[in-house]
């Protein structure tokens, strides 16, 4: 069977299948930008070749493939839990085996852009929370800030360790018609997502290493070390600080990756229960007694953290970690506060963030976004309801969200009315034409849309993941790409340099 | 050598949480094989002579009774077969058990090996699937098979994968407390089943009963092998208890259970353990004071209530000094 297998799939580059033929029959990505069966002439030689490759596969094998890796994701626990009330319900995020393949020159755009996003947000959550020059220039209003609900005044004067306070950040991209690369957002509070990244890898060398056989795909496996490393630098306790993974434990849907990370960073894996703080100081309890902690990389929200300054019935935090963090006993990852500049709101001034305080350019641009609280967004959000999609900047998962060439003239009147009453608390965009990647579907292999997350781990330098979280919508013609409707995820595969060994 | 191989007080510290699932994860797995060979040799004596009987004994050796009959008009094997092994609603159930399993292993998936987590997972998924079909009398003792196999792999993976520092020993701990625990479990089930009448002690089927615990706790030809010619109760119950080669006998469990205490305080540093000590080293006092004559006339379930007693009382101790429940601020 394996052997069998393994003859579907031509090593080399060979003649015969043309990349629109056999399992590619019919696919036709329509006006959208196909991350693999790139138009003639422009695309990688390394990722025609898998193109090529694919094409030769029969359906049934990459179905009998698909089935095995649901298996294995299944049998291995890569699962969020669903609980009702009587029952744990496991499920898996669904795996599409056809990988996403990314050029080295189109990492070097994700990668040197990552980077500089996530130096402005650092240097906007250190300002923002000391001298607030940027609102006294001008540049953004302070009412968006200091007005934001994410906005921590508990941090204000406190100096974070390398002025570092995403230390993990999650940016969102897409990629319009012409391959355009777009941020969507910024996750700058508890990004997740990156174990799927590096799992859906060791998913890939096992059930289709003869796809990526010759190529030179960038390795993911070192993440664990590099977070450890990131944090091991902003903790305190010299050469050798010891870090724990706070979690909220086993009944949040992310403990997989929490469990995941634990064992990639070799780090235990706590709970608020397990620790203490005497003295300003942080300790474990284990089984010698206390044990001293360092650094803690925190997979719980700010709210939940510590019972002393926030939400005092929080069962799940550790009181006095503040007091602690501010005494410079403890780093803690990510920083508190950070919310606030990956919001909604916030994210239509990185533009300007970004020239603000490195005199750069973009390199990765935002979605066009339009700023209501401004006389020329307003009106041109107003003149162009049909063909924009109109977001409020204070709600989060998608609520309050209108699609304008969806949307009926009565909800768009409606809509009009609701902004002009307050205009600061709404963006609008363009709608953007997302890629596609050719997906195993019900019918065959089809074109659905895409978008990445790539993972930055920040201590006193940037490093960018090289890969990250391809999410894809498996509905046809749909543009969400959530686990909880419908989304499944991708192997992404970033090419070195030439691509091909 | 380096330090490390030669000091093992050099690897790291142990969450006390990890090391209290690691003990009751140890337990469960060691609980399901041992109701699974309770059931097992249950289904054997109902069906000879001791007639359905058999099942009342089972509840009454796990003081399941007065819980199971708010729910059931009759013990018989279909009522208690699942109460034992489907039975949700029942906490001292397999199904319920292989929850607790996983759910400890769910915590310590940081700690422990891929393997055996992937292992407890389908394992997991294998127990909560059975049905009523699968107990039916002709398929039981196929289902008891797969549950003690079940844990047997479970038991080889660990040994084979697990990393041996302090949670290996909290493990190794929790398995050999319930293995204490359960094997007086199976020695009190003969006193609780009631022979036919006519039988007197020392019957065929008396001692067809004793070779059948015997071969429930997989000890059937070993004790052939040192009693050829013996087939008294007392050679039986001695060989269940006493003997130092049997691996599921109560002395050597607790002998397991000192010697892996020690090694905590002497390889790792840890100062707890001395109360469980204590009271394992009179334990162990009392029973080489004991023949396995002497026992049953002092009364065999009596002396195996006041093991059990014991063991529970280990277990308190150990928690207290490793796993305290932390002062209230």
């Amino acid at each position: 069977m394996q052997q069998q297998s393994q003859s579907t799939v031509q090593p080399v580059a060979s003649g015969g299948a043309g990349p629109h033929a056999g399992l590619f029959e019919g696919y036709d990505p329509g006006k959208s930008f196909c991350e693999l069966l790139r138009p003639a002439g422009a695309s990688d030689q390394a990722i025609a070749l898998v193109a090529e490759r694919l094409a030769a596969m029969p359906l049934d094998e990459l179905r009998r493939r698909s089935k095995v890796a649901e298996t294995e994701l299944f049998n291995l626990g890569i699962t969020f839990t669903v609980y009702s009330e009587k029952d744990a319900i496991d499920r898996i995020l669904p795996f599409d085996l056809i990988p996403r393949v990314i050029s080295a020159p189109e990492w070097e755009t994700i990668d040197t852009g990552v980077q500089q996003r996530v130096a402005a947000l650092n240097l906007f959550l250190h300002d923002i929370y000391h001298n607030r020059q940027i609102i006294k220039d001008g540049v953004i209003p302070e009412s968006l800030v200091l007005g934001n609900p994410n906005y921590r005044p508990e941090m204000v004067d406190f100096a974070v360790p390398a002025k570092t306070y995403v230390h993990v950040c999650g940016t969102d991209i897409v990629r319009d018609d012409e391959g355009q690369f777009l941020v969507l957002e910024d996750n700058a509070r508890s990004p997740s997502g990156v174990s799927y990244v590096i799992e859906n890898r060791h998913m890939m060398a096992r059930i289709f290493s003869d796809l990526m056989q010759g190529l030179r795909v960038r390795p993911v496996e070192n993440y664990g070390m590099r977070l450890h490393e990131a944090l091991a630098e902003v903790s305190p306790g010299g050469n050798n600080p010891r870090l724990v993974l706070l979690s909220p434990g086993i009944y949040n849907s992310a403990y997989f990756e929490h469990v995941f990370l634990a064992r990639e960073m070799g780090v235990p894996l706590v709970e608020g229960r397990d620790l203490v703080v005497e003295d300003d100081r942080v300790w474990m309890r284990t089984t010698a007694g206390l044990a001293p902690v360092h650094g803690i990389y925190r997979r719980l929200n700010d709210d939940f953290l510590d019972p002393e300054v926030f939400r005092p019935d929080s069962q799940l935090g550790v009181r006095g970690l503040m007091r602690a963090w501010r005494a410079g006993n403890v780093a803690i990852a990510n920083a508190i506060g950070t919310g606030v500049a990956d919001d909604k709101a916030v994210y239509a001034y990185m533009p300007r963030i970004i020239r603000y305080y490195l005199g750069q350019d973009a390199i990765l641009q935002n979605v066009q976004t339009n700023i209501c609280g401004e006389p020329e967004g307003l009106k041109y959000t107003l003149d162009n309801l049909d063909k924009l999609v109109c977001k409020p900047v204070g709600e989060s998962g998608g609520y309050g969200i209108v699609i304008g060439p969806r949307a009926s003239k009565a909800e768009l009147e409606e809509l009009r009315a609701t902004i002009l009453s307050d205009p600061a608390n709404y963006i609008s965009q363009p709608m953007i034409q997302l890629s596609v990647a050719p997906t195993l579907v019900e019918d065959g292999v089809g074109p659905r849309h895409v978008d990445l997350r790539p993972f930055a781990v920040t201590g006193e330098k940037t490093w960018v993941l090289p890969g990250g979280l391809t999410r894809v919508a498996l509905r046809k013609g749909s543009l969400i790409v959530n686990s909880s409707q419908g989304g499944g995820s991708k192997d992404t595969w970033v090419l070195e340099e030439g691509g091909l060994a | 050598m380096s330090d490390q191989m030669t000091t093992p007080t050099l690897r790291g510290p142990l969450l006390s949480r990890y090391a209290e699932c690691l003990v009751w994860m140890a337990r469960y797995i060691e609980r399901i094989e041992n109701l699974a060979r309770i059931v097992d040799v249950t289904d054997g004596f109902s069906r000879q002579d001791a007639g359905e009987s058999g099942w009342l004994s089972v509840l009454n050796i796990n003081a399941d009774a007065e819980k199971f009959f708010k729910r059931n008009v009759f013990a018989n094997s279909g009522t208690v077969t699942n109460f034992y092994i489907l039975d949700r609603d029942n906490p001292t159930s397999i199904a319920n058990a292989i929850t607790q399993v996983r759910e400890n292993a769910r915590t310590l998936r940081p700690l422990i090996s891929t393997e055996m987590w992937q292992h407890i997972n389908v394992f997991y998924g294998e127990v909560r699937g059975l049905t009523q079909a699968d107990i039916a009398p002709s398929r039981l003792s196929g289902v008891c098979a797969m549950l003690k196999e079940g844990c047997q792999m479970h038991t080889g993976i660990t040994e084979g994968t697990f990393f041996r520092d302090q949670g290996w020993i909290f493990y190794a701990i929790g398995k050999y407390m319930e293995r204490a625990d359960q094997i007086t479990r199976l020695v009190d089930i003969k006193y609780h089943t009631i022979l036919p009448e006519g039988q007197e002690p020392g019957s065929a089927t008396d001692v067809n009963q004793w070779f059948a615990v015997l071969r429930a706790a997989a000890g059937y030809h070993a004790f052939r092998r040192v009693f050829p010619r013996d087939v008294s109760p007392g050679a039986v119950v001695g060989f269940l208890l006493l003997n130092h080669a049997f691996p599921r006998s109560l002395v050597l469990s607790l002998q397991q259970i000192e010697a892996y205490i020690s090694q905590l305080r002497s390889g790792y540093g840890l100062h707890g353990g001395l109360a469980a000590l204590e009271r394992l080293d009179d334990l162990r006092g009392r029973l080489s004071e004991h023949t396995p004559q002497s026992i049953i006339l002092v009364g065999l379930h009596e002396f195996m209530d006041n093991v059990q007693q014991d063991l529970m009382n280990i277990q308190k101790d150990i928690a207290a000094d490793f796993w305290p429940v932390p002062d209230v601020a």
